[in-house]
């Protein structure tokens, strides 16, 4: 069998039903086997854009997200998508094409040693050498990808050896690779201090992350939270897993989480870090992180216990296990809840003086968090929203009040401006029978728009709430608040004309002025046959609040 | 409620310093494959450790290479540094040399210059070092040693007041003592 052949029978083992990627030289032989394989191909129009769209598609699934690219520029768009399936841990796999090999090394034409560029930002990556070995490098990639802290593999293989005859029989053994058997059990004398170090918290918080959705473990998590009365934050990451419309909710926490939240962190006597990886945007000011606190750190990558904070109980293991253990020892316990009143008076006074709020909008002004709310409203708060990067994503987080897992999809360690409209494309793809939503910022859409033209001639139909400032919002805030008003760089103008782009692009295109109008306007968008946009015209200088400044404490939240 | 008594939040600690203060030598397996040596070596710049010595060489297994390196542990984590290189699928196995365990050993040659007058007294420094002289020329002595990084530093701060025109020293090499 043609090795290219071999590689979609891989593919097709591993149970992939969608890729998204853009043919070229190197990959013809890949492309030529597509015509033949059983799987849906989405064309992206930017590989950047092809790497994201598996993102979101692995955000929404659960399961690994597969881009394609040729070699060189092929291969190198593809960077910032695996750099960002690599800081949120994005289950991903990346199949490059290379040129042949008697041109590896000599810069060939659309040669790019990929392998090397994305070394630092990949958790895997395989280079071909041999035909024979791409059934055996893909099983292994998909493995890798998937397992452990999940992350990004790249498979680069050479156009000759693509297109050479192997024998291929279909794999049935499960890979097993000497240096990689992640720790997923936990230590049960570590969980069993665990409990017993939560029994006797007065001040105690859990703080979630990312690893929550990774690992599956949102029902654990709240049988875990149901065994007492903790309080519950969570990052921008792992939203959804726990409901925000529980009373235990205390709002995101970090830079633009909410003061109850990040003063629980601040005075808290134990904090149960549950796959989150205590980012410095979750921080602040290291040194004065939480001082009051022991840490239980419980994250199926070791690596990250004790990386930035020491902690008191590190457990490693996949949170899915962890957790039910975690919560039979803790019942075990018979804890008394009321220990946890006088706590419990201290954050309810801090929610009912700094609620999340925003001053309403006048002569119909659209306040930005006004129109997260409505978006609320009109999706009924059960749609997947993916977001770009900045202010817009920021009011997303604080205001949409996410109820379950994996709706919330977007671009945190990162922090990639354009992520969200492939991201919906992916997402779309993966869960065609949900409303998907991407709220973009007038900054980010335009860096991948092209993919409107994905989304209409793939017939993937994603609506675009855009809100549209006129700025790069959160740098203009930061210009404002930190750099004393010396503006640079921040303006959009006037350009581009979003609806008639939208048209241009074969979508739907609604503009949006005024408050009266929004809740009707987004209805039709959501009811439009095919891919749509509605460009939302909010408050251009509305500062999102509350917010740590950069290098400061919880303590020292502003707005 | 008695068994929960038993752990006082006060009494928790969060383990040593992550600091050692010492220079450690990590012993690490890695698989005999085409670009490993680019991800360790990626790995420490990536994450700002800076490796004092490095040696590369086959092992007893044709596919398996093991990296010898040294690096201060006063400056680095020496937990982290393990822990991530532990994330690299194509490292194997990964041992923090115990120094008193350990029979570590680097060599150097030196390029020293050697008038007839100076000659004798080189000749001896090598007897007491038990170094070796490999090369003669009319100018100058190339001399082999071998031993500790401590033992070789002693010996080039001996050759330099002769004027040390060139010198190249391996990385530490090192193997755990006994038979384990």
């Amino acid at each position: 069998m043609r090795a290219a052949d071999a590689l979609f029978k891989s593919l097709e083992v591993e149970g992939v039903d969608h890729i998204f990627g853009i043919p070229g030289g190197a990959n013809l032989p890949t492309y030529d086997a597509l015509v033949d394989a059983d799987l849906r191909h989405v064309q992206a129009r930017h590989e950047q854009a092809a790497g994201h769209a598996a993102e979101g598609y692995a955000h929404a699934s659960g399961k690994v997200g597969v881009a394609f690219g040729t070699s060189g520029p092929g291969a190198t768009n593809l960077v910032t998508a695996i750099a960002d399936a690599m800081m949120d841990s994005v289950p991903t796999v990346f199949i490059t094409g290379q040129v042949r090999t008697d041109l590896i090394g000599t810069d060939g034409f659309q040669e790019a040693d990929i392998v090397g560029i994305t070394m630092p930002i990949v958790k895997h990556s395989l280079l071909v050498t041999e035909p024979e070995h791409i059934p055996e490098y893909i099983h292994e990639a998909f493995h890798i990808a998937s397992t452990g802290r999940p992350g990004p593999v790249l498979v680069d293989v050479p156009q000759d050896l693509a297109k050479a005859e192997i024998d291929y029989a279909p794999r049935t053994e499960p890979v097993d690779l000497s240096g990689y058997k992640p720790t997923v059990e936990g230590n049960l004398k570590q969980i069993r201090l665990a409990a017993k170090a939560m029994a006797n918290a007065r001040r105690p918080i859990i703080y979630t992350g990312g690893g929550v959705r990774n690992g599956n473990a949102s029902a654990e998590l709240r049988e875990l939270c149901d065994t007492d009365d903790f309080p519950v934050t969570s990052t921008l990451m792992g939203l959804g897993c726990f409901p925000a419309d529980s009373d235990q909710w205390l709002g995101m926490l970090g830079m633009h989480g909410t003061r109850a939240a990040n003063y629980a962190m601040d005075e808290a006597d134990l904090i149960i870090a549950i796959g989150a990886r205590f980012d410095d945007r979750i921080t602040g000011k290291l040194s004065e992180f939480a001082p009051s606190a022991k840490f239980i750190h419980i994250d199926i990558d070791p690596a990250e216990i004790s990386k930035n904070v020491p902690a008191h109980i590190p457990i490693v293991g996949d949170v899915k296990l962890v957790l039910p253990k975690l919560t039979r020892e803790y019942q075990a316990l018979q804890t008394d809840s009321s220990r946890l009143d006088g706590w419990w008076s201290r954050i309810k006074a801090w929610q009912g003086e700094y609620p999340l709020t925003y001053e309403p909008g006048t002569d119909g002004e659209i306040k930005p968090q006004f129109m997260v709310e409505m978006m609320h409203k009109v999706t009924g708060g059960e749609a997947i929203i993916t977001s770009d990067v900045g202010q817009h994503q920021m009011w997303a987080a604080q205001y949409y009040g996410f109820n379950q897992p994996r709706k919330w999809i977007n671009s945190g360690g990162l922090g990639t401006m354009g992520f969200g409209l492939p991201a919906a494309i992916g997402a779309k793809v993966a869960r065609p029978d949900e409303q998907v939503v991407c709220i973009a910022g007038d900054g980010s859409l335009i860096m991948n728009i092209q993919e409107l033209a994905t989304a209409v001639n793939e017939e993937v139909p994603v609506k675009v709430f855009l809100m549209n400032n006129g700025f790069m919002g959160m740098v203009r805030q930061w210009q404002e608040l930190f750099w004393s008003e010396r503006y640079s760089g921040v303006e959009n103008g006037p350009s581009p004309d979003w609806v008639k782009l939208s048209e241009a692009f074969g979508a739907g295109g609604l503009r949006c002025e005024d408050s009266a109008d929004l809740e009707e306007m987004m209805v039709a968008t959501l009811e439009h046959d095919g891919p749509a946009l509605l460009d939302v015209r909010v408050s251009p200088r509305e500062n999102c609040y509350p917010m740590i400044p950069a290098g400061n404490a919880a303590r020292d939240m502003v707005g | 409620m008695a068994s929960t008594d038993m752990v006082r939040l006060e009494d928790l600690h969060a383990g040593r310093s992550p600091l050692s203060g010492r220079k450690h030598v990590l012993s690490i397996l890695v698989e005999n494959r085409p670009g490993v040596l680019a991800r360790v070596a990626g790995l420490f710049s990536r994450r700002g450790f800076n490796i004092d010595t490095l040696a590369v060489g086959p092992t007893e297994d044709p596919d398996i290479s093991r990296i010898t390196l040294t690096l201060d542990g006063a400056v680095h984590p020496i937990d982290q540094v393990t822990k991530q290189l532990h994330k690299l699928v194509n490292v194997l196995k990964i041992r923090d040399m115990e120094p008193e365990e350990t029979v570590a050993r680097e060599m150097a040659l030196f390029k020293v210059s050697a008038a007839v007058e100076n000659r004798a007294e080189i000749v001896q420094f090598a007897e007491i070092f038990r170094a070796k002289i490999v090369d003669v020329s009319r100018r100058a002595l190339i001399v082999e040693v071998t031993g500790s990084h401590d033992k070789i530093e002693a010996f080039e701060s001996m050759l330099r007041p002769h004027g040390l025109l060139e010198m190249v020293r391996t990385g530490e090499v090192a193997l755990a003592r006994g038979g384990d």
